[in-house]
């Protein structure tokens, strides 16, 4: 990355895809979405401690306004369809977080009889979050991770290959 | 700002066609001003509202994009162009593809008429409060369509909700428009606050004590009709998705969401201006003929004086606004209604009968010392009003042991 630090730790974009990826990453909309107790350390990590209005991260109660989908606790096969939907209706370029055991392989409940196997058999995920479950601290690491990854992402290539995997 | 434009081109000699062309020209320029006016404040403003946020409630609030976050409105604005635009099929589409473009301009076109400072308005129309108040009314009809075309529940909620809400408003509104009116006798912006003075007692809210009371319910109607909190039922994210909002994805959702936070400074510059004195300098009694003794530097002087006392009286207004904003809990629907039609709209016309007949008092001799009086005794009023409101949180911070803490924009 081709990037001028400043003293404040702000980055200047030297390229025509940091350019693009610098709002991007800056400005990561997640939907508020939570079907567990992982949803309880989501609102944490909102809050005061690991404040997540400090990268720009604010909450939209509508798919169609989000970047992210955090999918925060156990997803039941019931569950599954609603989640899927709410992933179509989001518009590219989305991200995906599995955030806890329950999301990342069914955790706790994975011998159970309604219990989803990982929320990667029916979304594509970007990052998994391992613990049970994670600490504020970690899901703010997770989102950094995303912004990481959404600096090295090819814009116009993950339009592309989204739509791909919708029209599959 | 037609008199600049015949003040520059008053040498030049222009045919009728040049003039023309160059009267285009200058409209453009005009214009673009004023939207690039517009676009930064929205965007700075929704900085500084996320800011006060995080410090309400014990957050940071955006910090990590430019000095303090202080672009974070620019990350925010890019990247809803690079999104992509999902109109869904069940939509009606032409509808949903205009209902944006009704509200923006809805928005935009009310900064036309706003004196910024003395003649520094894009417009001096002779009707000018009355322009405002009828094209902010075009929002409502691009929000009532965002709602229907959306082709969802919430959306339709939504739209007719805040339909509801800003006509009813726009009843106890207008009375208190009126009743400053009336003082004034005319619609005419500038004129508005060339009939108020400098100092506070000479402000129309301090005129007499019917005024008093419709600076409140313009104030509370106003924040209605641009659907600010408490009033903000339109988008109520915990009962209707995100309202007339809920299918609008990224630069469509933007147009709404610009002319929102532009319209938090239509509602500060309407308040500065009709009640609070606009662009009036303290100890000048008739700028217009200060100006026109001053020297050419002296004019510069004395308007981008004015100009900065009327940002002053509307930048306090807009953070008045914002903290109102994450203060007071949200109004239900019925509440609303009862606020508006049992209480505001009756104590809407006492007011405009109250300053009617303070305005046919005589004025001479005994009458003006009691005209004085009652001025003085308002004003009194009102600053006692502030002074409780700012030592009672002065106790409550140092009852707290708490302190009086600037880190948070440092």
């Amino acid at each position: 990355m081709n990037e001028i630090v400043w003293e404040g730790g702000m980055a200047v974009p030297t390229k025509l895809d940091d350019l693009i990826n610098w709002p991007r990453k800056n400005s990561l909309w997640y939907l508020l979405f939570a079907t567990a107790c992982c949803g309880i350390e989501l609102m944490q990590t909102g809050g005061p401690r690991t404040d997540l209005d400090r990268f720009g991260m604010v909450f939209r109660a509508t798919p169609r306004q989000a970047d992210l989908l955090l999918i925060a606790g156990s997803i039941t096969y019931k569950m599954a369809e609603a989640v899927r939907r709410l992933y179509d209706q989001m518009p590219e370029p989305k991200y995906v977080l599995a955030m806890g055991s329950c999301a990342n392989c069914g955790g706790l409940f994975q011998r159970g009889y309604s219990v989803i196997k990982g929320v990667d058999k029916i979304i594509p995920v970007d990052v998994y979050l391992p613990g049970c479950a994670p600490r504020p601290e970690a899901l703010n690491e997770a989102l950094m991770t995303i912004q990481k990854r959404m600096e090295k992402d090819h814009w116009a290539q993950r339009m592309k290959i989204d739509s791909e995997k919708l029209a599959r | 700002m037609k008199y600049l434009f015949d003040s520059l081109t008053a040498n030049w000699n222009l045919s009728p066609w040049m003039t023309t062309l160059a009267l285009v020209l200058w409209v453009v320029v005009i214009t673009a001003g004023v939207l690039v006016f517009m676009a930064t404040f929205a965007g700075f403003t929704s900085w500084v509202e996320r800011r006060i946020a995080g410090r309400m409630q014990s957050r940071i609030g955006p910090n990590r994009v430019g000095p303090f976050g202080g672009l974070q409105w620019l990350a925010d604005g890019l990247k809803c162009f690079l999104k992509e635009d999902v109109i869904p099929k069940a939509t009606d589409p032409v509808l949903f593809r205009l209902a944006p473009y009704l509200v923006f301009p809805g928005g935009f076109a009310a900064f036309a008429a706003l004196p910024f400072g003395y003649g520094i308005a894009a417009s001096n129309i002779d009707i000018g409060i009355f322009y405002i108040t009828a094209i902010t009314s075009l929002v409502v009809i691009g929000i009532l369509m965002a709602g229907w075309s959306s082709n969802n529940k919430w959306s339709l909620i939504g739209g007719v909700r805040s339909a509801a809400q800003i006509i009813s408003y726009e009843i106890p509104g207008g009375l208190a428009i009126l009743t400053v009116v009336v003082l004034a006798g005319t619609l005419n912006m500038h004129e508005l606050v060339v009939a108020q003075g400098g100092w506070p007692w000479h402000w129309f809210i301090f005129r007499n004590p019917f005024t008093f009371v419709a600076f409140f319910i313009f104030f509370a109607s106003i924040l209605a009709e641009g659907n600010r909190t408490p009033f903000d039922l339109p988008e109520a994210e915990s009962e209707l998705v995100a309202g007339y909002l809920t299918e609008y994805t990224g630069m469509r959702f933007l147009f709404f969401l610009f002319t929102e936070w532009a319209n938090v400074w239509v509602i500060s510059a309407l308040l500065t201006t009709l009640f609070l004195g606009g662009w009036q300098i303290p100890g000048i009694t008739d700028l217009g003929a200060t100006i026109a003794a001053a020297t050419s530097l002296g004019k510069w002087f004395w308007v981008l004086l004015s100009v900065a006392m009327f940002f002053i009286k509307t930048s306090a207004l807009v953070f008045l606004v914002i903290q109102i904003r994450w203060t007071l809990p949200r109004l239900r629907v019925d509440q609303l209604m009862i606020m508006c039609w049992k209480y505001l709209v009756p104590m809407g016309f006492v007011t405009l009968l109250g300053s009617a007949i303070f305005l046919v008092l005589p004025r001479e001799g005994a009458w003006a010392w009691f005209h004085l009086s009652v001025q003085g005794i308002m004003t009194l009023i009102g600053f006692a009003i502030v002074a409780g409101l700012i030592g009672r949180a002065w106790y409550n911070i140092h009852a707290l042991k708490d302190r009086i803490s600037l880190e948070n924009w440092l």
